[in-house]
């Protein structure tokens, strides 16, 4: 108030220059401000200790394994022979896999959901997708152990038979045999791995696309509507295009987390270190679940190759997630509501 | 849902000016489309019924179901395209792939729930599935002895603690990303979004290298709860960053006008706009927190007895103790993992219910209740302004 008063008390100079706007903070403001941003920076450097303390601690183990630590294919840290590379492949393959599955499937539910489905079933669909989302990893591992692994095996068995000349579904046992091997020749393998991590990846990627398209201006919806374009003409002219960045972007958020995922992993593979390109034939593993299955047992140097293993994942995930959020923030410009 | 008319396409119908004009409808169903759906959906039927059943050798409900969709999509686009320009025949094949899709999804999602409850059935009915602990039921012992009771105390333990952790210190930080526009606001929302899809047991892993390792504590229900709080915290920054962007700038605008500070005008509009969304943000973050194994798996330890002090000796949450009784692979133990599983499931849907309830209502829009509220206390303001005499 007094700033107004004396604003109007100057008198009009001949040159008028722009006023500078300065906010005027009282003690409560700085406090609050100063209070809030050390809660930010607390944040950031819990998060940052995250990667510090795995360095910190993974730092023996890769003074011993050196360069060999991303090539060697096994894990007997005992005899100093140890390496991600397995483990890290069928980490990727796992992700690959889940993602290849996922996304078509989560880009048609975002669809759906945004563009097809009535405006009262909406809300409940998307509360649908996350309560998908917050569902325990420990349940899907639970039905894709008991309930899916049993009934998946024949389609894995069905692609073995007509697409095995395609590298990555080639099975061993099944070049001259005409049974094609037992059942569990495809069960506990990363195609089925992937298969129920792509339902756990489909609830993210999906709400990221959907928040993306529902932003999709009206006016160009309609005016799509205006030139004679039917619902679908639409969707490919206008929400298609606006929504490119939240579908890269959630895309990769999906490649994030099925690059991290523990449980079903832990539960369903049959663990082996050796890199397998045969994601239809039993056996794999990824980081996650090698730190879950090897830490009961590790000794003070087994620790710390695990801790190089999970630094080794703590790196992988955060360049994927930083693009991704990247490409997702980019995108969302304007998202302020203004009333 | 895909019954819904699309718009038309094609010219429009010519209307003599001298007919009595009927308004044209533009929503609703139309026969015509039903008479599709309905005859595509019985042709697909029989025909899979025919190739499975008589002519080919196939068998197994999955490619039933295939060949009867891809049977049902090719008769309905004919159909369509009988009466139908090409557009929108493209647009019908369009909308009933995508309901497809729809349909996929959250069938799956509903035979995940229904067959984990479904497994779940026989250990959840025994009383003492909520009371016992795991110490005196071997593999062979019945369902009528032990359960999880020990494995819901270390998990109200562990989410109360990662709880008081995670929620003041993610809603502060929250409150910092809406007020503050600085270069460094923008790399901690970036930092915290690609947080969110950390890998859960990196965050147990810190834990055990930073709390165990580095600092010398057991294993213990804390331990585990930081982890928790680790994993649930930048969760619980996106989605309150998120409610709080949906506060309207108006009401931020009217308050500043006021001459009130920005705390105020944080604690007083913002944040009471917000409440339900917040409420909501908090019941989100706690169903992921209490679905999680993997932290809890380096840092909790695992115990069959009760353990009601979190500080010392390992405990045990439900979903570790459904993960490790099935891997286990007795079935005795199997259905008690199902059982917890199942009790896990129960309670976040419990949890996302409420926060249907709470957060059904948008910011600055009242429940019934606060209407009601609000009315009560504007009659009160009448009847004191009568007693008074100074409403005319």
């Amino acid at each position: 108030m007094a700033d107004l008063a004396m604003a109007l008390d100057t008198p009009v100079r001949p040159a008028q220059t722009p006023r500078r706007i300065a906010p005027v903070r009282n003690t409560g403001d700085r406090i609050f401000f100063a209070g809030t941003r050390l809660g930010a920076i607390a944040v950031v450097g819990v998060i940052g200790c995250v990667g510090t303390f795995l360095a910190v601690r993974a730092a023996p183990a890769l003074a011993v394994a050196k360069l060999h630590f991303l090539t060697t294919q096994a894990w007997e840290p005992d005899i100093h022979d140890f390496g991600v590379a397995g483990v890290l492949s069928g980490t990727v393959l796992i992700a690959l896999v889940a993602l290849i599955v996922a996304t078509p499937i989560s880009l048609g539910l975002a669809l759906f959901i945004s563009e097809i489905a009535p405006e009262k079933v909406r809300r409940v669909l998307i509360s649908l997708v996350d309560l998908m989302a917050a569902v325990p990893s420990v349940v899907y591992a639970l039905w894709g152990l008991e309930f899916f692994e049993g009934r998946v095996v024949g389609v894995a068995r069905w692609l073995a038979t007509w697409a095995g000349w395609f590298p990555l579904f080639h099975v061993h046992s099944a070049t001259t045999d005409s049974s094609l091997g037992t059942a569990t020749t495809y069960s506990a393998s990363i195609f089925v791995v992937g298969l129920v991590v792509s339902l756990m990846v489909m609830p993210i990627q999906c709400s990221v696309m959907r928040e993306a398209f529902s932003q999709a201006p009206l006016g160009e919806r309609e005016g799509a509507y205006a030139l004679g374009g039917s619902r679908w003409g639409m969707i490919t002219s206008v929400v298609l295009p606006f929504g490119r960045g939240g579908i890269v972007g959630g895309t990769m958020l999906g490649l994030g987390r099925a690059l991290g995922e523990t449980i079903v992993v832990y539960l369903i593979i049959s663990s082996s270190y050796g890199i397998n390109w045969h994601i239809l034939q039993s056996g794999g593993n990824s980081i996650s679940s090698l730190i879950a299955l090897q830490h009961g047992d590790a000794d003070s140097f087994g620790i710390a190759a695990l801790m190089a293993a999970g630094l080794t994942l703590f790196a992988l995930t955060l360049v994927v997630n930083l693009v991704a959020s990247a490409i997702i923030s980019r995108s969302r410009s304007g998202a302020q509501s203004e009333v | 849902m895909a019954l819904l008319d699309p718009p038309r396409t094609g010219p429009p119908p010519v209307v003599s000016l001298a007919a009595r004009q009927v308004r044209r409808r533009t929503g609703g169903i139309r026969p015509a489309r039903v008479f599709d759906l309905v005859g595509a959906g019985i042709a697909a039927l029989c025909v899979a019924w025919l190739v499975f059943g008589r002519v080919a050798a196939l068998s197994g409900p999955l490619g039933f179901v295939v060949v009867a969709f891809v049977v049902f999509v090719v008769v309905h686009a004919v159909l369509v395209s009988l009466h139908e320009d090409r557009i929108a025949t493209r647009d019908a094949i369009m909308t009933t792939l995508l309901s497809a899709f729809g349909f996929v999804a959250f069938g799956v999602l509903a035979l995940v729930v229904g067959f984990t409850l479904w497994r779940g059935r026989s250990a959840l009915v025994h009383s003492n599935f909520y009371t016992q602990d795991m110490s005196k039921a071997g593999p062979l012992a019945p369902l009528t002895v032990g359960g999880a009771g020990h494995a819901v105390v270390g998990t109200l333990w562990m989410i109360g603690i990662a709880l008081v952790l995670s929620v003041p210190l993610g809603l502060v930080c929250a409150v910092y990303l809406d007020q503050s526009r600085t270069r460094f606001a923008r790399l901690v929302r970036t930092i915290v979004e690609a947080m969110t899809a950390l890998p859960t047991i990196l965050a147990g892993l810190f834990i055990y290298a930073a709390w165990i390792l580095t600092l010398g504590y057991q294993q213990s229900g804390l331990a585990a709860a930081l982890a928790l709080s680790i994993m649930m915290l930048p969760y619980m920054i996106r989605t309150s960053d998120l409610v709080l962007r949906l506060v309207p700038q108006s009401l931020r605008e009217a308050s500043d006008a006021l001459g009130a500070p920005t705390w105020r005008t944080v604690w007083h509009v913002v944040l009471p706009t917000a409440r339900s969304g917040l409420t909501t943000a908090v019941i989100l973050a706690t169903a992921r927190g209490i679905g999680e194994a993997s932290p809890v798996l380096l840092t909790a330890g695992f115990t069959s007895y009760l353990n009601l002090d979190p500080v010392h000796g390992p405990m045990v949450s439900l979903p570790l103790l459904a993960l490790e009784l099935v891997a286990s692979g007795q079935p005795s133990y199997v259905a008690r993992g199902f059982g917890c599983a199942a009790l896990l499931l129960l309670v976040i849907l419990t949890l996302f219910a409420v926060a249907r309830i709470i957060g059904g209502y948008g910011p600055g829009r009242q429940s019934p209740r606060q209407q009601r509220r609000a009315a009560r206390a504007s009659a009160r303001d009448v009847a004191r302004y009568a007693a008074q005499g100074g409403v005319r």
